[in-house]
């Protein structure tokens, strides 16, 4: 994204001269990037199994993330491999996969599980072993719960810049949007998780957030009020990816911030740098009963999360590369939501930007949101 | 092949020492122990069902771990007000007292490292931090900087006194060549432990609570009243249970460095109080919290007010060199002063950074128990692992311990 791309107001408060999609470790920069998916996702089921063995067991056939890191060859890798053998983590898998009686598929299980634990970060895998890991995911699903799902790992493509605009004086604050999110993005149920917060403010008395109620249960609208809807705002100088120790959180080259479940290790940095609540821990292990499951995932989106790691709003990226509206757009009753692509001259969203007198929240602090509130 | 002897020799003869004692040290290592294995049950619990056991939510996401961790690297810090005249000035006269300095500060560092993982909602991928094999963020992450500056200041608080205990146990003289470079550097290391920690807060443009340039200053201030003051307490204990011997103008030398350390800390509480309620704005809120609560919210109120109060008097005590040469009224001013900086820079710092939220919202944090459990477990951790360190240190500083050819 150079500079004289931009369409849209700025301040460039704090803002660092970047690399055009510099923050991103597929973007162009680096030559990964590409939509060599597609050609992987259709295949017949004894080609997926091979695959999936292969990314597990064929170590030599297939890098997986260690190489990435290490860019190493076999010594170095399964030196390591031998060193945390002795450390607890992981002792269970290593004890199943030698057991000499334990059948076929729970030493495959228990192949998976090894693979996942000491597998690299996404953000700097190439895009054969992002699709290793999405197959392993998926037959480490069906082995667990004989039930198949599909895992995308698309990259994100060329021109596009996601945004998003909300239309304040539409909001009446049904909270549809909420809940499709929640269905969508397979948030825990246990504790309530919501990535969507509607506050619903006094009028005249502007926005006043410290005394707006994001939890309310009357009947919608209340009169006399206003609603306001917040998120991750998909920062453009995003402080919660500075943040992280391990780069387990960063921005996609489409302007999505998102986040590895499993590289994070969770110390919660990230969220302590967020100025806009968009951000939320598995405190506990998640739970979804699994007929609320939704089938279609994303890697970096709505895949099932473990306890301990960050979460947040990814623009349904399941959703949005594959050319749809996020689920919030979509739930809307209203039409308050607008969703689309920044650098198509075409797009609503844009329309919104050039003809609305939009503004965005804590413009001070330099973080450039890419959300936008409007009024009618 | 000389050296792995002696070496054996002396790990031996620790061995033998720390496991000897008189019946109150063995009730006291007991004890620990017993604290130590309550603290391992209750963490046991957490790893098993997640954070959610803690007091932590979304809105106040770090607690007691990440504040004692933050209290903490200045108790190691401190180490330092009292390696640079011994080594660096020469003043043989506070020779006893770093080595145990440095003993306190590897426990305080060992306890830091172990609250941060506490706080870890995932340690089995901890080797993701570790650079070389997992994704190191530097030098764009400030906990990263921390990682390496806690790490390397412990490597230097470890290896400065090995070398002179080694020399010593051995009866030979520790030459000068070696460690006074070491010494040197660790002066300038724990001023960086100190101010990288601080800059972990006040780099958060998002918390207006910390991201105030004076967090840095105050942090080091504190650290260098809070640290040496525990350490005039450790050396108190020392000096009426063992033979060690330790000059009263040690003592009091060090118990000047707390006294300055102590008036320029409260200096800059005086200029913060100022900024935040002279002309308040709307990043006041959270030191209106603090102070005086918010929405009828006040759980941090009595813990504030003591840390003040017992600040203050402290301050006063010290100030005044009748009642500072007087030991017992130093020891008790020492002792409400370590207290005062650890309400005040643990979660007197931590807490109200996260209150009120990003929107306002103000919801407060109770620990639990087994958030309690796991800190007093660590807290008995650090004490275990100074008292091995202390007992071996001084069993050779009095020429018990000696190596036999
Ligand atoms: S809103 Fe928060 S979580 Fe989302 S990109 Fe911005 S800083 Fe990061
Ligand atoms: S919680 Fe996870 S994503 Fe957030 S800073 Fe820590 S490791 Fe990074």
């Amino acid at each position: 994204m150079s500079n004289n791309n931009k369409k849209w107001f700025s301040l460039n408060l704090g803002r660092k001269d970047k690399e055009s999609s510099g923050s991103c470790g597929c973007g162009k920069t680096s030559g990964g990037c590409g939509s060599h998916a597609s050609e992987t996702t259709e295949m017949t089921d004894e080609a997926f199994a091979e695959a999936a063995i292969n990314a597990s067991i064929g170590e030599e056939r297939v890098k997986d993330g260690f190489e990435q890191v290490f860019d190493v060859k076999m010594d170095r890798r399964s030196a390591f491999k031998k060193l945390t053998a002795s450390l607890l983590i992981g002792a269970g898998a290593v004890s199943t996969s030698c057991s000499m009686i334990s059948g076929d598929e729970s030493k495959e299980k228990a192949q998976i599980d090894w693979e996942e634990q000491f597998k690299g970060n996404y953000k700097l895998m190439t895009d054969e072993e992002k699709q290793a890991t999405v197959d392993r995911l998926m037959r480490s699903y069906e082995l667990r719960t004989g039930k198949n799902i599909s895992m995308s790992s698309k990259n994100a493509e060329d021109d596009v810049l996601f945004g998003y605009a909300f239309n304040i004086s539409k909001c009446q604050g049904y909270m549809d949007c909420v809940n499709a999110c929640v269905e969508e993005n397979n948030q825990d149920r246990d504790s309530q998780m919501q990535y969507i917060r509607i506050h619903e403010m006094k009028d005249g008395k502007g926005f006043n957030f410290n005394e707006a109620d994001d939890n309310y249960y009357h009947e919608v609208p209340a009169e006399g009020h206003f609603y306001m809807g917040t998120q991750c705002f998909h920062c453009d100088n995003p402080p919660c990816v500075e943040v992280c120790p391990v780069q387990a959180t960063w921005r996609e080259a489409d302007g999505l911030v998102v986040v590895d479940y499993d590289w994070c290790v969770g110390c919660r940095y990230c969220m302590a740098a967020c100025p806009y609540d968009g951000r939320r821990f598995n405190w506990s292990k998640p739970e979804v009963p699994e007929a609320e499951v939704n089938h279609n995932q994303h890697y970096l989106g709505n895949r099932l999360r473990k306890k301990g790691v960050m979460e947040k709003c990814t623009f349904c990226v399941q959703r949005s590369r594959a050319g749809k509206n996020p689920a919030c757009v979509e739930a809307c009753p209203t039409g308050a939501r607008i969703f689309g692509n920044l650098l198509d001259p075409k797009s609503t969203i844009r329309w919104v930007l050039e003809n609305k007198k939009v503004f965005r929240l804590k413009e001070d602090l330099g973080t450039e949101p890419k959300f936008w509130y409007f009024m009618d | 092949m000389r050296r792995f002897k002696v070496l054996k020799s002396l790990i031996r003869d620790s061995l033998d020492t720390i496991t000897h004692g008189s019946r109150k040290y063995h009730l006291w290592m007991a004890a620990l122990t017993f604290i130590m294995l309550v603290g391992m049950y209750c963490y046991s619990i957490q790893l098993d069902q997640g954070l959610s056991v803690t007091g932590m939510t979304d809105k106040v996401s770090w607690g007691l771990y990440i504040s004692n961790f933050t209290f903490l690297v200045g108790v190691a810090a401190a180490a330092v007000m009292l390696v640079m005249p011994t080594y660096v000035l020469k003043d043989i006269d506070f020779k006893q007292a770093v080595l145990i300095g440095e003993g306190v500060a590897v426990a305080a560092l060992i306890m830091c490292l172990a609250f941060v993982i506490a706080d870890m909602g995932g340690p089995s991928v901890l080797w993701h931090m570790i650079p070389g094999i997992g994704v190191f963020n530097f030098p764009n992450s400030m906990l990263t900087w921390d990682v390496l500056v806690l790490n390397g200041y412990l490597f230097l608080n470890i290896t400065i006194p090995f070398y002179i205990l080694f020399r010593h146990y051995q009866g030979k003289k520790s030459k000068k060549s070696v460690y006074v470079p070491g010494a040197f550097i660790s002066v300038f290391w724990a001023v960086a432990i100190h101010l990288v920690t601080a800059f972990l807060y006040q780099g958060l443009q998002a918390r207006p609570f910390w991201n105030n340039a004076l967090l840095g200053p105050r942090f080091l201030a504190s650290a260098f009243a809070a640290g040496p003051a525990l350490i005039i307490l450790v050396l108190a204990i020392i000096r009426s249970y063992t033979t060690f011997k330790i000059e009263d103008k040690t003592i009091k030398k060090i118990a000047m460095v707390v006294t300055v350390a102590a008036q320029i800390n409260l200096i800059m509480l005086i200029s913060e109080l100022f900024k935040e309620f002279y002309a308040p704005t709307h990043h006041s809120e959270s030191a209106y919290y603090l102070f005086f609560g918010l929405d009828g919210k006040n759980a941090l109120l009595p813990w504030i007010w003591t840390a003040i109060s017992l600040n203050v008097l402290a301050t006063v005590i010290l100030t005044f060199h009748k009642l500072r040469n007087n030991f017992k009224v130093l020891f008790f001013a020492c002792f409400i002063l370590f207290i005062a900086i650890w309400i005040e820079k643990g979660f007197g710092l931590i807490v109200p950074g996260f209150i009120p939220g990003p929107y306002g919202k103000i919801a407060e944090y109770t620990p639990t128990g087994i958030e309690i459990g796991v800190t007093l477990g660590i807290w008995a951790l650090g004490a275990f692992v100074f008292t091995i360190l202390a007992k071996t240190a001084i069993g050779i500083e009095i020429g018990k311990l000696r190596y036999k050819k």
